[in-house]
């Protein structure tokens, strides 16, 4: 029964974090790299497949991190007389190592493994490290006080709702250039716009209840 | 006397000559790192509900551009290229932890408010941005104007934003209520549009529509 539950739990969790808090339309998280890598659905779609990679790692990782060494008591399975410290403070400058170790770790898998993806990204594979929607996902983990399936699973799901937005936006975007838009309006100011768009139909699915 | 004629003008500089005062001004209008160079758009558009968590967030990360441009810029030959990126994430984020202390102590309630977004400071791409594309190529004195030209740059942008924001979707400025009652009693209504996320994509939308309008040589050419 209680499994079953857990289940439900996790379900809700994915669904809620990929449609309902999704990063881009209700947080505006990985912004930059959003507006700049989705001029073509490949490169997005590459990208977005690193985001969710990154943000499936470093969300647990931090998890761990954060309840067994930085809160408050959680460093009372080394010593009791440890069970007083306090380190949450140090929690951003931690999170932030992690994820930079572990955005390394893929820039050099995706080398190895596809040199083509590697050539397309370019710059914004190092780049990963200092997306918003990364360090959002840790700090959310942190606000909301996951429990550490909840959390893995949060992780996976805001890729997966980052990478949704960042594909779809791509295709829309290549589809715009056949359009007649005002000449101060092209490229940055009309892509806010359909944004917001996207956003308003993405808040249709707040009437969910999970 | 006469060597006082003589005394070439780079030694009589002023404190803030064309140059420096050119650091600070470019950033507001033609190079302004939100609408211009397309930086910093996730803080920008998340906190701006309102307009005291705004000046509070413009203040922030004001004083972190800046400083983290100065701090890097003394330690810019000192830092090994390749790994330069993790040295400035981690000057970056002992300032922003000292912001979110500070913020913590004397302002519990408005970080509540910002909740992850001060966090969010480190990796505000205004920052990072102008660490690898100015600091770490320029003098410290020149470097901490080009942080506070571009934060300011940056908090005129969100200080707008706010502003139509919390006037349209609430009715207030600064929490004061500025719309009289009695045109609520003819009819109007706040305009809800404004106070979802999607309502800050279009302010900031009319916001380059203007800006483009009015400066055609940024307008893209595709």
């Amino acid at each position: 029964m209680s499994t079953l539950f857990l289940a439900a739990d996790l379900v809700s969790v994915f669904v809620r974090s990929v449609f309902i808090d999704n990063m881009i339309f209700a947080y505006f998280l990985g912004m930059c790299s959003y507006l700049a890598v989705s001029k073509n659905v490949k490169t997005a779609l590459g990208l977005g497949v690193a985001v969710v990679f990154v943000l499936t790692i470093t969300v647990p990782l931090n998890w761990l991190l954060l309840n067994k060494v930085l809160k408050e008591g959680a460093l009372a399975w080394i010593s009791p007389s440890l069970a007083k410290v306090d380190l949450s403070f140090l929690a951003f400058i931690m999170f932030i190592a992690t994820i930079a170790s572990m955005t390394q770790l893929v820039e050099m898998l995706v080398e190895k493994l596809s040199p083509e993806l590697y050539g397309a990204l370019g710059i914004f594979l190092p780049l990963i490290a200092v997306n918003c929607s990364i360090l959002g996902g840790s700090l959310f983990m942190q606000e909301r006080d996951y429990e550490f399936a909840e959390a893995t699973v949060f992780g996976l799901g805001s890729g997966v709702g980052w990478m949704i937005a960042i594909v779809a936006i791509a295709a829309i975007r290549m589809r715009l250039r056949y359009s007649n838009v005002p000449a101060p309006l092209r490229g940055l100011g009309i892509t806010f716009i359909i944004t917001g768009l996207m956003g308003i139909a993405f808040m249709s699915f707040l009437g969910i209840t999970l | 006397m006469s060597d006082v004629l003589v005394q070439s003008p780079v030694e009589k500089k002023p404190l803030l000559g064309k140059k420096e005062r050119k650091l600070i001004t470019d950033p507001l209008s033609d190079n302004n790192p939100v609408t211009i160079q397309v930086l910093g758009i996730c803080s920008a558009l998340a906190v701006t509900t309102q307009m005291k968590p705004t000046m509070v967030m413009a203040l922030s990360v004001t004083a972190v551009v800046a400083l983290s441009n100065l701090v890097i810029s003394l330690m810019r030959n000192a830092i090994p290229p390749r790994i330069r990126i993790i040295v400035q994430l981690t000057v970056v984020s002992v300032l922003v932890i000292l912001v979110d202390q500070i913020l913590k102590a004397y302002m519990y309630d408005i970080s509540k408010q910002l909740s992850v977004f001060v966090g969010l400071i480190i990796t505000n791409c205004i920052v990072m941005g102008r660490l690898e594309a100015y600091a770490m190529g320029n003098k410290p004195f020149p470097s901490l104007l080009d942080g506070l030209g571009n934060g300011f740059g940056y908090g005129a942008v969100i200080l707008t934003v706010a502003f139509f924001r919390e006037l349209l979707g609430s009715g207030k400025l600064f929490g004061f209520k500025v719309i009289p009652d009695a045109l609520y009693e003819a009819g109007y209504v706040n305009n809800g549009l404004m106070m979802i996320p999607a309502g800050a994509l279009f302010v900031v939308a009319c916001y380059i529509w203007v800006q483009r309008s009015f400066a055609k040589h940024l307008e893209e050419k595709e």
